[in-house]
């Protein structure tokens, strides 16, 4: 007994004494940080957090490769403590939310049966997996029966449907599904999102610039939460208002509705949401993710500079805005007029932004009063600079420059300035034939010009105008002068303009870009009476600051004088240098730089957190997935499309009050049950719904 | 030919997760997914073979000339568990690419009575050193093949159509029994 005792008590001892030695030889250094935050892990092993263990979960939140929320089964005091001991701000966790994007096959209750099997893991493995499309939902549940959390549940149209407030990110629905259709995501990874091939994707989502999830908010309308309608939006487009009011919508070209009756009026209901929001007196709180501690300088102020800001800001970034105008907004306070978009619900937007945190330093131009060396001097990390294309092409006439003779932008800049330019019963033409062109003409019979005429080269089929905006024109009574090019400007001895001498052209062979070419007739040299002569044939940007820094010789500038950049990335070829919108792409439109500021924000982030600035890929940039294009949709009930009121020409060209008005609630919940709400192959079509109705 | 005898009995016949049932606990929890189950089986040949040898040794050398025979079990079990958390030690200074293989799965054969059950048959079988060896090795790459095995049936299980008390753990226990009965075949080979 006593030898049996002894012997046990020399073995241990013995075990003992190799391992602590063994542990000062082999002893491999560890943070000690790994050992502390394990001990607030749960401890128990589950996997759910998505690491072999809490051992690997806590090396991982070590190396950084997870937040101190890793934990799935341990509450936020953990989450505090672990933070703590990373030295990080317990708020910089920011909460993953699993999110699923595919309404379930053919939309119907049919549960899919392949022989014997019942789980889309094995459907997947044996059948490849397709129920409706590739990339959607096959409604066995594997997620649901996966989930730790009771998070997921069937819902009643046979697709998972996540509960958002027990959802606690572990992710591994994510794993699970082998379809990837689940994902969960923090709200900084939503906004850095963009459109792929192989994305759950209505073919309105796909055309838009912004990408915004458009059966999503429409969705949203019609449950009659337009407060969701409203985030949806700001998850992808910050200037709503705008967008909503003058966004020529190209989504609407692809609106599957359109192949069989009217498109849904998408941006109408835009508009509804975002109006719904700022009548409501009230704004509705946007999420900021915790600070990075890296600054941008962002340059210019217009849609395109102000997104970037935006999206930059709520990724966690400081941004400081500079304008060379007394306000921001660009084209939309400066170009766009007051009765299209007024300046007080611009100046209602661009607060909402700014409030959250974000400086603008007005009154100072980019190469002038500051260069880039200050910005680089004053500890900013990275650069944006979208100075839009302010500078008007000229029409290189004779006498362009006599007096009573404007530039498009330069025109409507200075009269949106608040400046007197004398135009009250004056004779008044305008060159060009684009967007910038009918702004001109139509705020100048609003001053009160007397005759106002549009000289376009070609024919009216050709202007690039919006026709709506060409139709509003014509019914406000300006009289177009088609197939005519400027010739000379006659002006009087004190060097006033008298009149434009035009030449009338015919249309010839048909030209690179498909379009007739106008050649003059020899001979018809005509002149029309003016007083008030504006150029608008088109803008360029200006590039003037680059001679300003030696750090700009470099630069590489396309011959539109644009940035040369790749169009995903809008990263310059100075790699802390990005930018968009007209700068990057040439005069385009708003939601086109709001995109783009987005994108620019994406990849700045990628260069701020030291990642390698690229594209996402299977990237989806400007292009269709194809079977999701039909040539028709059967199951849908003709129905006229709500149509906003507008004020009558008579009365509207009178004063500059906004000519058209918001939908009504009525209108617009009629507008948002035409949408069929599509994805890739699905959609609910109108048969179904009235079938539920009268269920 | 004896040691071909030994491997031969001590992989199929007497396998020591079909035949003898020792090792259930990662025969059932590391069998889900087929890489699990080939690390498992790789961590438990190196630790089985350096298991057997050692408790021989200690067999051999200590409790029989100090006639403490009746100290086996206990007296494994310590020498085991210290041998692996020395492995680990080792493993993570030495060879850190085998560590980062094997790791997680050598805490989880400390307590592993498959181990522990071959230590014990190469004492009780009398086995010299060289026997000894052959059998831990072999008793090994039983539990490797039968894990292996196991695991791919069950990755093929989950593609059937299960009644849902019986689905997981339940049709795993099923399904090694009729495993196990096919081993019985192997009976009376040596
Ligand atoms: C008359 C007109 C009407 C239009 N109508 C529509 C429409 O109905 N729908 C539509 O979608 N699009 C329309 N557009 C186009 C749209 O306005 C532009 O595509 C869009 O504003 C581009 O945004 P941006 O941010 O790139 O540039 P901008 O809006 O031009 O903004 C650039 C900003 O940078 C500032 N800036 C320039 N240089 C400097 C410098 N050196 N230093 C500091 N700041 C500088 C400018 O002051 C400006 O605030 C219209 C354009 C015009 C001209
Ligand atoms: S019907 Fe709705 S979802 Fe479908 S394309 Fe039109 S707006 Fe988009």
């Amino acid at each position: 007994m006593i030898e049996a005792l002894f012997f046990m008590l020399l073995l241990g001892a013995v075990c003992g004494l190799v391992l602590s030695f063994a542990s000062k030889i082999f002893y491999v250094w560890e943070d000690p940080r790994i050992a502390e935050i394990e001990n607030f892990l749960a401890g128990a092993n589950c996997g759910g957090c998505g690491f072999t263990g809490c051992g690997a979960a806590a090396e991982a939140v070590v190396k950084g490769k997870a937040l101190p929320n890793v934990c799935a089964v341990a509450g936020p005091e953990a989450t505090t403590s672990v933070a703590a001991v990373m030295g990080m701000d317990p708020g910089s966790s920011e909460p993953k939310i699993s999110r699923n994007p595919c309404e379930g096959g053919d939309r119907a209750e049919d549960k899919f049966y392949y022989n014997g099997v019942n789980s889309c893991q094995a459907v997947a493995a044996m059948f490849g997996g397709k129920r409706t499309c590739d990339v959607g939902c096959l409604g066995y549940g594997d997620c649901v029966s996966i989930c730790q959390f009771n998070s997921i549940r069937m819902g009643e149209h046979g697709y998972p449907e996540i509960d958002e407030f027990s959802c606690v990110g572990c992710g591994a629905c994510e794993r699970i599904c082998p379809k990837g259709i689940l994902s969960v995501q923090s709200m900084s990874e939503r906004l850095l999102e963009t459109n792929v091939e192989d994305a759950a994707l209505a073919p309105c989502q796909q055309t838009c610039p912004a990408e915004i999830d458009i059966p999503g908010y429409i969705g949203s309308i019609r449950e009659g939460n337009y407060e969701a309608a409203v985030h949806i939006i700001r998850e992808r487009n910050p200037l709503l208002l705008a967008c909503g009011r003058v966004c020529p919508h190209p989504c609407e070209d692809y609106c599957r509705r359109s192949i069989e009756d009217e498109a849904v009026s998408i941006n109408q209901l835009k508009r509804f949401a975002a109006d719904y929001e700022m009548n409501s007196g009230k704004r509705l709180p946007i999420s900021v993710a915790p600070s990075t501690g890296k600054k941008v300088a962002v340059v210019g102020g217009g849609p395109a500079g102000i997104s970037c800001a935006y999206f930059l800001r709520r990724l966690g970034h400081d941004a400081v805005i500079f304008e060379a105008m007394p306000k921001l907004g660009g084209m939309l306070r400066y170009g766009i007029p007051e009765y299209r978009l007024p300046k007080k619900t611009v100046d209602w937007e661009i607060q909402g932004i700014l409030d959250l945190g974000i400086e603008a330093r007005t009154n100072v131009q980019f190469g002038k009063d500051f260069t880039i060396n200050d910005l680089l001097t004053e500890g900013f990390d990275a650069i944006f600079v979208g100075q839009g294309a302010w500078v008007d092409y000229n029409l290189k006439i004779d006498g362009e420059e006599s007096k009573g003779c404007f530039k498009g932008i330069d025109f409507l800049s200075r009269l949106s300035g608040g400046e007197e330019i004398p135009i009250e019963g004056k004779k008044a033409a305008v060159v060009g034939g684009g967007n910038s062109a009918i702004d001109c003409v139509r705020n100048l019979l609003r001053c009160g010009a007397e005759e106002v005429s549009i000289v376009y080269r070609r024919t009216r089929k050709e202007m690039p105008a919006n026709e709506v905006e060409i139709e509003a024109a014509e019914h406000e009574g300006v009289k177009f002068l088609f197939l005519a090019a400027p010739n000379k400007v006659i002006t009087d001895d004190d060097g006033n303009v008298t009149h434009l001498e035009y030449l009338q052209m015919e249309l010839g062979e048909p030209d690179a870009s498909g379009r007739r070419r106008p050649v003059p007739i020899e001979g018809s040299e005509t002149q029309l009476p003016v007083d008030i002569l504006i150029t608008a044939i088109g803008q360029q940007p200006d590039m003037g600051f680059k001679d300003s820094s030696d750090k700009l010789a470099d630069l590489q500038i396309t011959r539109w004088n644009t940035f040369d950049t790749d169009p995903e990335t809008l990263q310059t070829n100075i790699p802390y240098l990005f930018t968009a919108g007209d700068a990057a792409t040439g005069p385009s439109l708003v939601v086109e730089a709001i995109g783009g500021g987005r994108r620019a924000a994406r990849s700045i982030h990628q260069y701020l957190m030291g990642e390698e600035v690229k594209a996402p890929e299977k990237s989806l940039f400007k292009r269709h997935i194809e079977e999701s294009l039909f040539t028709e949709v059967p199951g849908v009930v003709k129905k006229k499309r709500s149509t906003m009121t507008e004020l009558s020409p008579e009365e509207r060209i009178k004063n500059f009050e906004e000519v058209d008005q918001t939908l009504t609630e009525e209108e617009a919940l009629a507008e948002a049950n035409r949408c069929l709400s599509c994805c890739r192959l699905c959609y609910t079509p109108d048969l179904d719904k009235l079938e539920k109705d009268v269920a | 030919m004896d040691y071909i005898v030994l491997a031969i009995s001590a992989i199929l016949v007497n396998n020591i997760l079909l035949a003898q049932y020792l090792g259930n606990c990662p025969f059932l929890g590391t069998s889900k997914k087929m890489e699990t189950a080939v690390g498992m089986a790789f961590a438990v040949v190196f630790v089985l073979v350096m298991a057997g040898l050692i408790t021989w040794i200690v067999n051999a050398f200590v409790l029989v000339p100090l006639k403490l025979e009746y100290l086996r079990t206990i007296g494994f079990i310590l020498v085991i568990a210290s041998l692996v958390q020395f492995v680990e030690m080792f493993l993570k200074k030495s060879i850190p690419a085998l560590y980062a293989g094997l790791g997680i799965f050598l805490p989880l054969i400390t307590t592993n009575c498959a181990v522990m059950g071959v230590c014990l048959i190469n004492v009780n079988e009398e086995y010299t050193f060289i026997q000894a060896l052959v059998s831990s090795f072999a008793y090994a790459v039983g539990f490797g093949l039968a894990l292996i095995l196991f695991a791919g049936v069950r990755e093929k299980v989950l593609l059937a159509r299960v009644p849902r008390p019986l689905q997981d753990t339940s049709i795993a226990l099923v399904t090694a029994g009729i495993i196990s009965l096919a081993f019985y075949a192997f009976k009376g080979m040596v």
